[in-house]
């Protein structure tokens, strides 16, 4: 597969093209608020609270008097950097496993992989509830919740990727040529499973996303006064009856975030393993 | 077969048996000793010793993990430090609340996803099927949550014609309670339904390309009956098993579906009881969710092996 078919077959490609979009607008509404957002995100102005959209204040602002709009840029940041950290967890650590599985055999792959079959079992999100109980609500514990879950998602999805890539010739030769175990997976089997895992990566962003929306919506991710799409929702709940606006742009930039990143995938599942596709 | 259900039942009391030592542990790494917590800031070193003791909290790790152990096995839950009544009462008067809530949303995801599903596979590539699939990638989207505050926006702040939380509790009859679970029931069900949407969709797009669905239309079977009665039941297996999965979503999410409409069920003990250091509350919900969430499991892939016999052998 030559760069220019991939490139042409992905402009051919609705869903990575409408991903790539989405996901490319919440990248850019995340650095943008880095460096410039139309107020102080943080900023609380009581005088000028509860207004409704206007020139001044593009989506109003809330009860405190912070402006909408720059909250809701500054909590993009938030979500994409919770998912890149997250996903880079469950990859570090997700990815090692798998492939000590895949390599090992016997024994050790059957207690990994038991190991995973029991985190699948298990209401993730529960978990993640009582870890952030535990050790107080907040951002880091928030990721390091999710990131955990990341780790037997991608043990499993690289064990089993692994394995097919394991039985093929140029494995065989590269063992008769004297490679140890170490050495074949991180030259042969990591750059041939490497499209399996950008895809699966960015559906666990995805989760990523709207798990830390749930736990910053219970109380237990973001903390005041840091931005977050789950915080502002919480926020709108209790004003309801007096501003329901307040509760419908945060959660629209979460469909959009979530939305970009699934079709994304769903693109590159398409772009990456063309047998999939025949499928579909 | 009864190999097949010996095998999957010891594996069923090993992840039990997991399941337990996780909670536990994670329970154990909790700041601060719950007798100190109990009696506040003011206490005597005396005091708090002589509440540790009375609670257990003196013995080693392992006492103590059998002792819950045993204790679950049993049906003692023990005491909540903060309600001073027995778990298990309060455990149960919740289940009354969650349990109805996670039956109506999985009866609705089930429903809604098997029909959109199987219209979808049925007309694949024409405009329903298109906008199925548009709607399902949507849905895949929402968080529940945000469903659930829409939802009350338009049924009970601007139609006024629902609740918008709280639950008058089964004493006030069935109508009014069940009526207070309708709309965390559509909040919960819809949203899981998606996934089950796409997935019944291609599992059923795969059986249709098989050789006996051919032969079912040559025999001059209707649409029908090919679909709902040849396509369906062998598109079972798939389906199940994501919904089986599904199931630990489902209830990870009425925790938080709950917290919206203000209901008082599990999650919402969960919370007060993290709140007030209740470890052994915190414990045993957690551990009861894990269980049922681990039973359906178990049951799905029984379910699954008994339609689908090639399974018996994968293990």
């Amino acid at each position: 597969m030559t760069d220019q078919t991939f490139l042409s077959r992905a402009r051919a490609n609705p869903s990575f093209l409408w991903g790539a979009a989405l996901v490319g607008l919440i990248i850019f509404a995340a650095a943008l608020s880095t460096i410039w957002t139309p107020y102080p995100p943080e900023a609380i102005d009581i005088p000028h609270k509860l207004l409704p959209p206007s020139s001044t204040h593009w989506l109003g602002t809330d009860q405190l008097g912070h402006d909408v709009a720059s909250q809701l840029l500054a909590g993009a940041r938030v979500s994409i950097l919770v998912g890149v950290i997250a996903v880079g967890i469950g990859v570090l650590f997700g990815v090692a496993l798998g492939l000590a599985a895949a390599s090992a055999k016997g024994l050790i792959e059957d207690a990994i992989m038991r190991l995973s079959d029991f985190a699948f079992a298990f209401p993730a999100l529960l978990l993640a509830i009582m870890l952030t109980a535990i050790f107080g609500p907040g951002v880091v514990n928030a990721i390091i919740a999710i990131g955990i879950f990341n780790v037997p998602v991608f043990a499993k999805v690289t064990r089993a990727a692994a394995n097919g890539v394991l039985t093929r010739e140029y494995v065989l030769a590269a063992r008769a040529a004297g490679k140890g175990p170490v050495a074949i997976a991180i030259e042969h089997v990591l750059p041939n499973i490497a499209s399996t895992l950008i895809v699966q990566a960015t559906i666990q962003f995805a989760i990523a996303v709207l798990a830390e929306v749930a736990l910053s919506y219970l109380g237990l991710g973001a903390q005041p006064p840091l931005a977050s799409w789950g915080r502002m929702l919480s926020e709108a709940q209790r004003l309801l009856f007096q501003a329901p606006r307040l509760a419908v742009f945060p959660g629209l930039a979460v469909v959009l975030a979530v939305l970009g990143l699934n079709l994304l995938g769903d693109g590159l599942r398409d772009l990456l393993d063309p047998r999939l596709r025949a499928r579909r | 077969m009864a190999l097949y259900l010996l095998q999957r039942i010891v594996l069923l009391l090993a992840t039990l048996a997991f399941a337990s030592i996780v909670i536990f542990a994670v329970m154990e790494v909790l700041p601060g000793n719950a007798a100190e917590v109990m009696l506040g800031a003011s206490a005597t070193p005396e005091a708090v010793a002589a509440l540790a003791h009375k609670l257990g909290l003196d013995q080693s790790i392992t006492a103590r993990y059998f002792a819950w152990v045993s204790g679950l096995a049993r049906g003692d839950l023990g005491l909540s430090y903060a309600y001073g009544s027995p778990i298990r009462t309060l455990i149960l008067d919740r289940l009354a609340v969650s349990a109805p809530l996670a039956l109506m949303a999985m009866a609705l995801t089930s429903v809604v996803a098997l029909a959109a599903g199987v219209t979808a596979a049925a007309r694949r590539n024409r405009p329903s099927d298109v906008a199925i699939v548009a709607v399902s990638q949507i849905g895949l989207a929402v968080p529940n949550f945000w469903f659930a505050i829409v939802l009350v926006l338009i049924f009970s702040v601007w139609l006024r014609i629902a609740p918008a939380g709280g639950f008058p509790g089964w004493s006030a009859g069935a109508a009014p309670a069940l009526g207070a679970l309708i709309l965390p029931a559509i909040a919960l069900g819809l949203v899981q339904a998606a996934i089950l949407t796409r997935v019944t969709r291609s599992a059923v797009i795969d059986v249709l390309n098989e050789d006996f669905i051919r032969t079912a239309r040559a025999k001059g079977l209707s649409r029908g009956a090919i679909l709902w009665r040849h396509a369906l039941p062998n598109a079972l297996t798939p389906i199940l098993t994501i919904m089986g999965l599904q199931f630990a979503n489902l209830i990870a999410g009425a925790i938080i579906v709950e917290n919206v409409f203000t209901l008082p069920g599990v999650g919402n003990l969960i919370f007060q009881a993290i709140s007030n250091r209740d470890i052994l509350v915190v414990e045993d919900c957690v551990m009861l969710l894990a269980a049922i969430v681990i039973a359906v499991n178990f049951l799905v892939d029984v379910a699954c092996a008994t339609i689908d016999p090639r399974l018996r052998r994968a293990t």
